[in-house]
């Protein structure tokens, strides 16, 4: 709108003198018209870019739906989703996804028991209690943990909290979920405390002004005032987390171990999706065959898991009052 | 003031105090964690990094091994992603933030980026392995795994830059429209330059994530032990320039760091951890970078 509103203002500013306006006159027309067509040429190249995110949603969701049906035309969805079993390598093959998601399911849990409420308390004490200083000394540091690469953490988590684990329980075996399943809960704890805390921080100041004005502490604000009126926003904080939590590969794969097994204590080694996909990749299994076919049913059960997440996440974000 | 009401008073000053102190150790967890895992690294890693490590190939011989393959798998590999993201990145986000009018397409767009920055990059890997290798036949090469981290980074390359722009004030964009700039010279000569501070963070920031992804590599078929590097990308002739490296077979430093790990012999945990120390220390100077020039220039500009 504006562009054109002031060439065309120009054009008839130059029009008031007679004797060489025709000749401006068609020099900015034409510089206007070339002008035009660049800048068409340009949005359209800049819409393509924007497009091509969609192009790789539907290549992911059409490579792991495509592999995915040619799997099962040979397992039946019955035996995948009831089968106690997942040995897809083996001679006698069982294709039950169960052992894969309880090992999800169970390192996951974990790993929230130990993210939810210190993320929670975390977001809490750095919006409504920490001094200033405090806070943006912290911050950058707990964000620096989401930048370890998981591989590192997976390292952490099998040599460093493994052992330490052992002293207090023996008998642990030297792969188990609970160590995974703890390192995987600090690593997001930052990110269920930041997006916890700009919510808290969204929160108008005069709530808790009010709140104060009554007599209450600032526990008492934080807890009645503030964390309801956040509620949609520290909701979104938690799906994300769980999200991250089941798509984390490297420190389940280095650290639970990959034989899947059925099984809910976190005591016990045992394989998660995520782990599978890896141990296949690890191997050389033929394009085509049964067992490449398998880790894209996997991939796709993930994906569907994290999904329904991202999207409950995307929906409560969307509440939370802006500022 | 009843005596009961007092000891109601010091029983919530209490629970407060307490509370501080409680939210104070929850807060260091995190950072605690951070620094005792650096410590262990750097214990049991640094006496392995030694000019020799960084020059030799991997070993059977755990005290000769080095990591020469893998760094450069590393830095080849980044150049891809950089070459194919940055560009798409930057001008999905430029689109989106200026140009895109308010329809259903552009709620698509916005609910996809979304939501593909919080797909497992394990999924990303499996996209590349049937897509890039198996249908468009480029292998197991540096070229795939470019991509495939290119694709990884794109959503938070679009999210981050995008907030760069939209710190850019109106006013800016006004001024350039009345001295009679087209919409693309406006956001080429004014709303990129002043925004270019933000942009470069972001995309620091992705390149550190990145540079440590392991999962979606491992899934698209990258050897965990090599003993050659890839061509080079130069060549005495003309035109000097030489593309065959991005056909090759790789390994970057977060794979190389696995095999080490899954190994049961102690040694080559100490290289391992060699690894993740380097691995740690380029990622957390990468981070340092964007948090330093976030500082700089939000000191720095004044609207």
């Amino acid at each position: 709108m504006a562009p054109q509103q002031s060439a065309s203002l120009l054009t008839s500013c130059c029009g008031a003198k007679p004797s060489s306006s025709r000749r401006t006159n068609n020099r900015i027309v034409t510089a206007q018209s070339r002008h035009q067509a660049q800048e068409r040429a340009i949005e359209s190249a800049l819409l393509l870019a924007a497009v091509f995110s969609v192009a790789i949603t539907v290549g992911i969701v059409g490579v792991l739906i495509y592999e995915s049906l040619k799997f099962f035309g040979r397992v039946s969805l019955i035996d995948f989703l009831t089968d106690r079993q997942w040995t897809p390598l083996f001679a006698d093959a069982h294709y039950g996804i169960l052992p894969l998601v309880a090992g999800t399911l169970v390192t996951t849990t974990v790993a929230l028991e130990v993210a939810l409420p210190l993320g929670t308390i975390t977001a809490i004490y750095l919006s409504e209690y920490a001094p200033y200083r405090l806070r943006e000394t912290v911050k950058p540091f707990l964000e620096l943990l989401t930048a370890v690469p998981t591989v590192v953490l997976g390292y952490f988590a099998l040599l460093s909290v493994t052992p330490l684990l052992q002293r207090l329980w023996p008998t642990l075996p030297g792969f188990n979920m609970l160590s995974a399943g703890l390192v995987i809960g600090v690593m997001i704890i930052p990110y269920i405390s930041s997006v916890s805390e700009d919510a808290m921080r969204a929160v108008p100041m005069d709530l808790r002004e009010g709140s104060y004005a009554m007599g209450a502490t600032r526990l008492q604000t934080a807890l009645r005032v503030v964390v309801p009126s956040a509620l949609s926003g520290i909701a979104a904080a938690y799906v994300l987390g769980v999200s991250r939590a089941i798509g984390e590969t490297m420190v389940v794969a280095i650290a639970a171990g990959m034989q899947p097994t059925l099984t809910l204590n976190p005591m016990e080694p045992a394989a998660t999706i995520t782990a599978y996909i890896v141990q296949v990749s690890l191997g050389d299994l033929p394009y085509g065959s049964i067992g490449y076919q398998t880790i894209f049913a996997a991939g796709l059960v993930l994906l569907l898991m994290t999904l329904v997440f991202n999207i409950a996440g995307h929906v409560l974000r969307k509440q939370f009052p802006q500022r | 003031m009843s005596p009961s009401m007092k000891r109601s008073i010091t029983r919530r000053k209490i629970a407060d105090t307490a509370f501080a102190a409680v939210g104070l150790s929850a807060t260091l967890v995190g950072v605690v964690t951070l620094l005792a895992l650096i410590l262990g690294l750097i214990l049991d890693g640094l006496p392995r990094l030694t000019w020799q490590f960084f020059t030799s190939y991997p070993s059977r011989f755990p005290e000769q091994a080095g990591i020469l393959p893998a760094w450069v798998g590393t830095c080849l590999v980044m150049l891809v992603t950089a070459f194919a993201a940055v560009p798409l990145g930057v001008a999905a986000a430029i689109y989106l933030e200026e140009y895109a009018p308010r329809n259903w397409v552009t709620d698509l767009i916005e609910i996809n980026v979304a939501n593909l920055a919080g797909v497992p990059s394990i999924v990303y890997g499996l996209m590349a392995l049937g897509l890039f290798v198996y249908q468009f036949r480029l292998g197991a090469s540096i070229l795939t795994a470019g991509l495939t981290l290119a694709l990884l980074i794109l959503p938070m390359i679009i999210l981050t830059t995008r907030e760069a722009i939209r710190s850019v004030p109106t006013s800016i964009r006004e001024a350039a429209y009345a001295l009679g700039a087209t919409k693309w010279q406006t956001v080429k000569d004014h709303v990129l330059p002043y925004s270019s501070g933000g942009t470069l963070t972001g995309l620091i920031l992705a390149f550190s994530r990145a540079v440590g992804e392991t999962a979606p590599l491992m899934t698209i078929g990258a050897l965990s032990f090599i003993a050659f590097l890839p061509h080079p990308p130069w060549q005495p002739e003309f035109p000097y320039l030489s593309f065959r490296w991005l056909m090759d077979s790789f390994t970057v430093m977060p794979i190389q760091m696995f095999n080490w790990v899954s190994r049961p012999q102690e040694a080559f945990h100490l290289n391992a951890a060699a690894t993740g120390l380097t691995l740690i220390g380029m990622t957390l100077l990468m981070n340092g970078l964007a948090i330093f020039l976030r500082a700089r220039y939000r000191k720095r500009i004044r609207w």
